[in-house]
């Protein structure tokens, strides 16, 4: 693999906190389970996104897509996740849409330079539009 | 950065884990060709639903001795013990002290058995014995 081992860890400071909310209050984690239960995530999304591409291949996709996803859940047996993500896709997906027409109205109310650099935004593919809804989180607070 | 709920409270996110990484992850497959937007938030929400069950999991079927705090040998035992954990066996081996593991292989050795398959062979002796590849430190 070309990325270092570091890459392919998540966050500890957000793992802690997700496990923190799991367990019952005053209850302490060693940080070798903290660290064990941060492996054992990143292997969780490896063993997921091979299980969803399987799918995606069977109905001759290039393209991963939630429906993938949610069958690679079942195939796992953590079916106890498909209703609570389908669920949390809808609100996201609303969100995300919500999002959208927030910058098309940017775009009617403000002056050609800024219409320039959403027009670029809206011309990239999804991966850069992905890190730049992230960031126009903060170009939303400054407006 | 992650994904909220917008116009939300501080704390009311939709999922905290960073998008862009978990991208990361799911790209360093290298059967993955692109990932559309909605796979990628399922997966990464899917992943906070795994953490917690783990953990939660791990400690309520713990057999370890302290009621408040959540070991690493409570996890590497739902590992070992549940079928829906069983993926991360590897990951997560089990310790044992050196002097025990020493004493096992004298054993095998006297049983005539030869010691090099501790996982494939099926021997009843061994199973609550069962190793991983570390030796406890």
């Amino acid at each position: 693999m070309a990325e270092r081992p570091e890459d392919l860890n998540l966050p500890n400071a957000v793992i802690t906190r997700i496990i923190k909310e799991a367990l019952p209050d005053g209850v302490n984690i060693s940080k070798e389970a903290r660290s064990a239960i941060s492996r054992a995530a990143s292997v969780f999304v490896l063993y997921a996104t091979s299980c969803a591409n399987n799918f995606a291949m069977k109905g001759k996709r290039k393209t991963l897509n939630a429906g993938d996803v949610l069958s690679a859940m079942e195939e796992m047996e953590f079916q106890r996740f498909v209703g609570p993500l389908k669920e949390s896709l809808e609100v996201y997906r609303r969100e995300q849409k919500g999002k959208k027409e927030a910058r098309k109205d940017k775009d009617k109310k403000t002056d050609s330079e800024e219409q320039d650099k959403s027009r670029e935004e809206e011309n990239d593919d999804d991966d850069e539009r992905m890190e730049e809804e992230e960031q126009n989180e903060e170009e939303e607070v400054d407006n | 950065m992650a994904a909220r709920l917008s116009g939300g409270g501080g704390e009311n996110r939709l999922v905290s884990l960073p998008l862009s990484r978990i991208r990361v992850i799911m790209k360093s497959s290298p059967e993955v060709s692109s990932i559309n937007q909605d796979a990628l938030f399922l997966t990464a929400k899917a992943t906070e639903l795994f953490v917690q069950y783990l953990a939660s999991y791990s400690y309520k079927h713990g057999r370890g001795k302290e009621k408040n705090a959540l070991t690493y040998s409570d996890l590497s035992h739902t590992a070992e013990e549940c079928e829906t954990f069983q993926f991360l066996a590897d990951i997560l081996p089990k310790k044992i002290l050196a002097s025990k593991y020493l004493k096992m292989l004298e054993k095998e050795k006297r049983d005539g058995e030869v010691g090099e398959g501790e996982e494939e062979e099926e021997e009843e002796d061994d199973e609550d014995e069962a190793v991983g590849e570390d030796v406890g430190s």
